[in-house]
């Protein structure tokens, strides 16, 4: 069992656990995933880390309410345990100094970019950072994102808070204003990253995405996370997280992270049927 | 001089579901035999001079003298004989193929049906693990030596319960969440309850070893970080788990999976009782297994078990080729599976969102012997078909993880991904660093690893004690 230590609610659906996990604590870096189970029946679920504390052994993580699985963690107070935590898994971001580095951060992603901007920033790049959230009451961590970049471009979908524009817009406005730009890494909804991807093309800068397929083991024994790059398959869970995102088959992709919608309806059904009638509350 | 009493040269029927009851439900085929049926189908045993059961059994069970001891009533002392060299006999007695080793050699063989030495291990097995008033295993006193062992399937449980009865300390490192290795997320409950396995780790357990689950070694700490931090000896037993897939066009649709996914999801993570349990697979209705092991098997009768309306085994060669245990092909016919042989796997077609639909396969047949001395599969020309689907599972074979090797400097390992081990003790060319079971020697039996496990605890301790 693994203590989740401290929690803090960043929106309303957005949430920080830091877990005690000091083996994973000891050699976790930036990009890499841990695999959760919530309780005995639960399913396996990978989520990309959001830093490490050495010190206290722990590791946060930042999730959001989605299906099943994500609600039912959020029912979880500081102090209460979670069924396993498994990791550091997948091969941590390259982090070598290139120049100047363009991190674009999309929705709770934003937690996993922190970390990563700040492995490039200590090892010498320039970050300009671009996030961006649907609306205003879905955003957080503006203040760490600033603290790691060098710039830092808000935008907002319905225009509630900074630019009123999708990521790729100021993407490709630095682009075209910065000619020295050597990397993009590009992390949110597999959408996000999609469009991020055929942003950056044309310019022919080096673009790197972390993909969030489905997973079962997360260290190479099933292959549900398969995803094609270039002309060859390659596992997420041990390959990746991180691929060359002009590299990525983007349709395989989202066509099999779609593979159990059906499944995941109906266990969200079941799920707020338990909350109403067990828990007295909403789910 | 009174006549011999003669033998039944039949041995005593195993009882079973009835197929179409079975096919239907995940609980054990096979219902086991009664004490009467124990006991009579013992007294078959001959107690012959040669114990050819013996030498067949890759970690030498002392065969006749439980077999004796059963036919006699004393089930604690059949208990100690079978466990004097085998740590997991409720596994073996379900698992082993015990058609090709004890009971293929067994001299009863020659005239009759050979002694049911299986069941007869399955049934003391479960004796046992039903008493209350079990005595306390003899652990020898400490050592004070330390030894990891990395993975708990058969290999790694087998070390570590021989190294800890020889009174070294034994912490036994797991990447997943509950022990057992293979015989948790690959071997369906209806072959190999849950329970049985989970009671063989709580007896190793009871003799002081210390399993850490969900600790994937080479992530957290590396082989050489564990000698560093004061272990004295480490065994990898982190067996064969990698799917191979064929690499054909449209493999990555949805719908297919490799036989690791779909018997994981199965097994490990009880999707059967979903939603009960939180993981899902699909409700299939016509699913095709490609491969002919006995990985195979289980996928294909998992498969009708989760409610497929036909099953389909795709495989490359002929019925005599299959590699799969004959009993198990047996049992796959009689649930109705359907087997389509010297068949071969072209291409996978899929609709619009993305899921696969047809299968277009090609005929084979079989030529000249190959280099594994089986007739070679050949093509067909123009023979293409389709089958429709809506659900594939690739089980062509498994092959080792990458991991320890690649963060293990100084181990030496084939083309093939295996770790290279003297076959007699599992020693590996690092220091102080052995090795066994399917890492070793690619994907194999549950007793071979057990096999080797034995080996290498023997030369561990000898070691440590050198």
């Amino acid at each position: 069992m693994y203590k989740i230590m401290h929690r803090e609610d960043l929106t309303p659906q957005i949430h920080l656990f830091e877990i005690e996990a000091p083996a994973v604590a000891k050699k976790a870096q930036a990009g890499q995933f841990v695999i959760l189970m919530v309780d005995e029946k639960g399913e396996r679920f990978p989520l990309t880390i959001g830093g490490w504390d050495r010190e206290k052994g722990s590791v946060p993580i930042v999730f959001m309410e989605v299906g099943k699985t994500t609600r039912k963690l959020a029912k979880l107070k500081a102090g209460d345990s979670i069924h396993a935590f498994i990791g550091p898994l997948g091969i941590p971001t390259h982090t070598d100094n290139v120049g100047t580095v363009v991190c674009v951060a999309g929705g709770f992603a934003t937690a996993i970019v922190v970390p990563v901007a700040q492995a490039l920033k200590d090892a010498g790049n320039k970050i300009i950072s671009v996030m961006g959230f649907r609306n205003k009451d879905l955003m957080f961590w503006e203040d760490k994102l600033k603290e790691v970049s060098d710039e830092l471009i808000i935008c907002t979908d319905d225009g509630s808070y900074g630019r009123k524009a999708l990521v790729t817009e100021p993407l490709k406005e630095i682009l075209e204003a910065n000619k020295d730009v050597k990397l993009v890494i590009a992390i949110g909804p597999t959408i996000m990253m999609k469009f991020a991807s055929l942003t950056t093309q044309p310019f022919g800068v080096k673009t790197l995405v972390s993909l969030n397929p489905i997973m079962v083991d997360g260290t190479g024994m099933c292959g549900c996370c398969r995803v094609a790059i270039g002309d060859d398959t390659k596992f997420v869970c041990v390959d990746g997280p991180d691929f060359d995102a002009h590299q990525v088959d983007w349709d395989v992709l989202m066509a099999r992270q779609k593979s159990y919608c059906d499944e995941e309806k109906t266990s969200v059904d079941i799920w707020e049927d338990y909350c109403r009638t067990q828990m007295g509350g909403k789910a | 001089m009174a006549d011999k009493p003669k033998i039944n040269l039949n041995r005593i029927k195993m009882p079973k579901q009835e197929p179409e009851i079975r096919a239907h439900n995940f609980d054990e085929v096979a219902t086991g035999y009664t004490l009467e049926m124990a006991k009579e189908e013992a007294g078959r045993c001959i107690q012959c001079k040669k114990r050819n059961c013996v030498a067949g059994c890759p970690v030498n069970v002392n065969i006749p003298e439980f077999v004796m001891a059963l036919r006699d009533g004393d089930m604690w002392g059949a208990v100690d004989q079978l466990k004097a060299n085998n740590a997991l006999p409720g596994i073996c007695g379900r698992v082993c193929p015990q058609e090709s080793q004890c009971e293929f050699v067994c001299t009863l063989g020659k005239k009759g049906a050979p002694i049911a030495i299986g069941r007869l291990e399955r049934f003391v097995a479960d004796w046992e693990c039903d008493q209350s008033d079990k005595p306390k295993p003899q652990i020898a006193p400490s050592t004070g030596k330390k030894v990891a062992i990395v993975g708990s399937g058969p290999a790694g449980l087998t070390t570590a319960a021989d190294l800890a009865k020889l009174g070294h300390q034994i912490t036994l490192f797991e990447a997943l969440h509950v022990a057992g290795g293979v015989l948790m997320y690959g071997i369906p409950e209806f072959r190999l309850p849950k329970g049985i396995v989970q009671g063989e780790v709580d007896y190793v357990k009871t003799l002081g070893v210390d399993v850490r689950l969900n600790s994937v070694i080479g992530k957290i700490d590396t082989i050489d970080e564990l000698l560093a931090d004061s272990y004295d000896a480490i065994f990898l037993g982190t067996g064969a788990g990698l799917p191979m897939f064929l690499g054909l066009p449209g493999e990555n649709l949805n719908g297919i999976y490799s036989a690791n996914e779909y018997l994981t999801r199965t097994n490990l993570m009880k999707a059967y009782l979903f939603p009960e349990y939180d993981t899902p697979i699909k409700k299939s209705r016509r699913v095709v297994v490609i491969g002919g092991g006995n990985v195979a098997m289980d996928s294909a009768r998992c498969a009708m078990r989760l409610g497929a309306e036909e099953v389909y085994i795709v495989y490359r060669r002929s019925r005599e080729e299959l590699p799969a245990r004959a009993e198990e092909v047996e049992n796959a016919e009689e649930e109705g599976i359907i087997f389509k042989l010297l068949t071969n796997p072209k291409r996978f077609i899929g609709d619009e969102n993305g899921w696969v639909t047809q299968m277009e396969c090609l005929e084979m047949e079989l030529g000249e012997p190959d280099d594994s001395g089986r007739r070679r599969p050949i093509v067909k020309e123009g023979s293409e078909f389709l089958i429709d689907v809506d659900t594939v599972v690739v089980a062509l074979g498994t092959t080792p993880n990458p991991l320890i090797p690649s963060t293990t400097p100084g181990l030496d390992t084939t083309r093939k991904g295996t770790v290279v081990a003297e076959e007699e003790t599992g020693k590996t060319v690092k220091d102080k660093v052995w090795a066994g079971g399917d890492l070793v020697t690619g994907a194999a039996t549950v007793i071979s690893a057990m096999g080797a496990g034995k080996r290498a605890a023997a030369a561990i301790d000898a070691y440590l004690k050198g």
